[in-house]
């Protein structure tokens, strides 16, 4: 497999891959990756010149405020956005071929199969007319075709891995029959069926509630560790990722700007932005004392500031700030999007 | 900076608002069993306060947070507002009383008109109770918009051309016109990414110490409902499991559901620093319409005994002012907590 071998080019903007001393397999190499929405008035930029790998067995959170980019990113992984609307350009590199050279049907053979996806939503995610065991054996089925009757025991066998109790006749329930966390169980035994090397969640948690969220995000340790499934976890919320990821790459108004191990951005986080995340949690300011937060707020589409993007907002910006900013390398494994990174101590989640 | 209203309000106050064994029953058609939103809840407010309400979706907290503001009647037991109970009003002096008692809910886009600006919506409160003419009600509508944080510029413009957090400014605008005693703030921050959260929080806080206001805070936010409350209430099923100062429910829960939406919040922590156990609840939150005997939590919790099936728990004050429902609380919370942690890491 090429992408076994790590990738010797470089990016013109960003950091030459992340490719640390220790052999790393890469599974998802994402390189200069734009994506703008075609409108009538012209092309609105979403995301500009993302560059990210993900490791075999990497746990990788994306963050960042609404309207960020992290969903599009993660759909245009998966190639689910309308394409006759949109300019694509980079390259998406999965086990050694170009996503977006892909032809459809190309593509469908690879969707829940190798790379699989759970969403916000699992009420308007799941078919309210079929019943959850044919959802789920329909996943598999699309991909190695057998009888109904061998679909229906591995649904039974997905529903039971993932925690749902009686799987034989929960399978003859419809979605309107299970509670909301049921029903993301059910959403993840459909992604995990064919057992995907790569498995994309966006905002699985946040519709449930705490005690329910709590579960899931076991649940999904759980599984990504045995059946060695690497994942990428969209989410606004800091703490699910300090759960779950080993990596957390930052996104601001479409672009990386930070990209560190987990346990390394909390605690020294380099780009103001993330330290502004950090910084506005409730649980971490006293009680009762006024909450630090970051002023103004994400720019729109198609309004986005010369130079860094986060200029604006930032307590630290300098004249050259209204430079373009480059992803550069901090330390072997951490990367930031900000010309200051070196000359500013950040405070993290804890004083070290 | 610390707030001014810090301090756990006396007991010789008046409460502002007074909950005595409250019932909101929802009747389905077909005449099956009612939803039982809220099963008898008995506290108080005392002006000044922030009381937060924390509880999961099903759990009553919105009924109760409608009942509180009279938009709901209660099937049984009584809420007084300050002293009186407004159900006993008609007409004219119900509407003058309800002044004093406002909501703002968790959706800012679906609480404002879309066909009216901001401008209007703000100074409508003034409007539907004919204070003051056009002209003072627009200056007074403009002041308060400046007072809550927005650009004089937003005032003639439509709800779609505001971003999340200044709509849920002009929610909080409109709540203020009247002047209220109370608010009840329900999921005001839900839908507000994390740092916009931080400013409207500070917002509510600068406007508690301006205007006196006493707030009834819903939430399922656990990190948002332990900033900015004084005492904090949790309810499950449609009853109240603790009751307590801010501090002692988050640093010393006496309740097992407590505990375990404590240990449930997921904490932005390294590794190294995150406590490594963590009590799992099974299964979720029961039907409110055939709620479990005795304890309600007792299906779910890790501690339960064969009591906690056939007699429901008093409610009981443990040390002053902290109160809980189950049998086997303790003054000290920690053994019982370990106690659980240990039987949950078995599974």
């Amino acid at each position: 497999m090429e992408a076994a071998t790590g990738h010797a080019a470089p990016m013109t903007t960003g950091p030459s891959g992340q490719t640390c001393g220790i052999a790393r397999t890469e599974l998802l190499d994402v390189r200069s990756l734009s994506v703008a929405f075609r409108t009538p008035h012209g092309d609105l930029p979403v995301i500009r010149d993302i560059c990210f790998t993900v490791a075999a067995g990497e746990r990788v959170g994306i963050v960042g405020e609404s309207g960020c980019g992290k969903t599009v990113t993660g759909l245009t992984v998966l190639r689910l956005l309308p394409e006759r609307s949109l300019r694509l350009s980079g390259r998406i590199i999965f086990g050694g071929r170009d996503l977006l050279t892909l032809s459809a049907r190309q593509m469908r053979a690879l969707r829940g199969c190798e790379i699989a996806m759970i969403f916000q939503d699992p009420t308007s995610a799941l078919d309210p007319v079929f019943t959850i065991g044919d959802q789920i054996g329909e996943a598999y089925r699309a991909h190695f075709p057998t009888t109904r009757k061998e679909a229906r025991e591995r649904a039974i066998a997905a529903l039971a891995s993932v925690g749902i109790p009686a799987p034989e006749r929960r399978c003859d329930d419809y979605p309107h029959h299970l509670s909301g966390g049921m029903r993301q169980r059910v959403m993840i035994a459909m992604a995990l069926i064919c057992e995907p090397k790569l498995l994309i969640a966006d905002e699985p948690t946040t519709a449930l509630d705490v005690t329910v969220q709590a579960q899931i995000i076991e649940l999904l340790s759980r599984l990504s560790e045995r059946m060695k499934t690497t994942l990428i976890f969209i989410t606004h919320d800091l703490g699910v990722v300090a759960e779950i990821c080993t990596r957390m790459i930052t996104m601001y108004a479409g672009e990386i700007v930070e990209d560190a191990p987990v346990d390394d951005v909390l605690v020294t986080p380099r780009h103001p932005y993330t330290a502004g995340l950090l910084r506005s949690l409730p649980g971490l300011a006293a009680r009762r004392s006024a909450l630090p937060s970051i002023p103004g707020r994400v720019p729109q589409l198609g309004q986005m500031p010369k130079g860094c993007r986060f200029q604006p907002r930032c307590q630290h910006a300098l004249a050259r700030c209204a430079k373009p900013q480059t992803l550069s390398e901090f330390s072997a494994s951490h990367h930031v999007r900000c010309t200051r990174a070196r000359e500013i101590t950040l405070a993290g989640v804890v004083t070290v | 900076m610390t707030a001014i209203s810090h301090s756990t309000p006396t007991t010789a106050e008046r409460p502002i608002i007074s909950v005595r064994d409250l019932r909101v029953l929802f009747r389905t058609p077909g005449g099956k069993d009612p939803i039982r939103a809220v099963d008898g809840v008995d506290f108080d407010v005392q002006p000044g306060e922030t009381l937060g309400i924390i509880g999961e979706s099903g759990s009553g907290k919105t009924s109760l947070g409608r009942a509180l503001v009279s938009l709901i009647t209660p099937d049984s037991g009584q809420i007084l507002h300050d002293g009186l109970d407004p159900t006993t009003l008609r007409g004219a002096r119900f509407r003058a009383h309800r002044r004093d008692y406002q909501i703002i809910f968790q959706d800012p886009s679906a609480a404002l008109d879309p066909r009216m600006t901001v401008l209007d919506s703000v100074a409508e409160p003034l409007a539907i109770v004919r204070a003051a003419d056009d002209a003072a009600r627009r200056r007074e509508a403009l002041a308060m918009l400046a007072r809550v944080g927005l650009p004089r510029d937003l005032a003639e413009r439509y709800p779609h051309q505001l971003s999340g957090g200044q709509k849920q400014r002009v929610n909080i605008a409109r709540a203020l016109m009247l002047r209220p005693k109370v608010i009840v703030c329900d999921e005001v921050v839900a839908a507000l990414d994390v740092s916009l959260r931080g400013e409207i929080l500070n917002l509510f806080a600068d406007l508690q110490r301006a205007f006196g206001l006493t707030y009834i805070f819903i939430t399922h936010d656990i990190a948002v409902v332990s900033h900015i409350s004084d005492r904090i209430a949790v309810i499950y099923l449609g009853k109240l499991m603790e009751l307590g100062a801010a501090d002692a429910v988050m640093g010393e829960p006496l309740h097992p559901y407590t505990q375990a939406l404590l240990s449930a919040e997921p904490l932005a922590l390294p590794a190294a620093l995150r406590p490594k156990r963590r009590i799992m609840l099974e299964g979720e939150v029961p039907n409110p319409a055939a709620p479990p005997s005795g304890c309600r939590f007792r299906t779910r919790c890790p501690v339960a005994r064969p009591r906690c099936a056939s007699e429901a728990p008093l409610w009981r004050e443990v040390t002053p002012g902290h109160s809980v429902a189950c049998h086997f609380a303790e003054v000290a919370g920690r053994p019982q907590r370990d106690a659980i942690l240990s039987t949950s890491m078995q599974k």
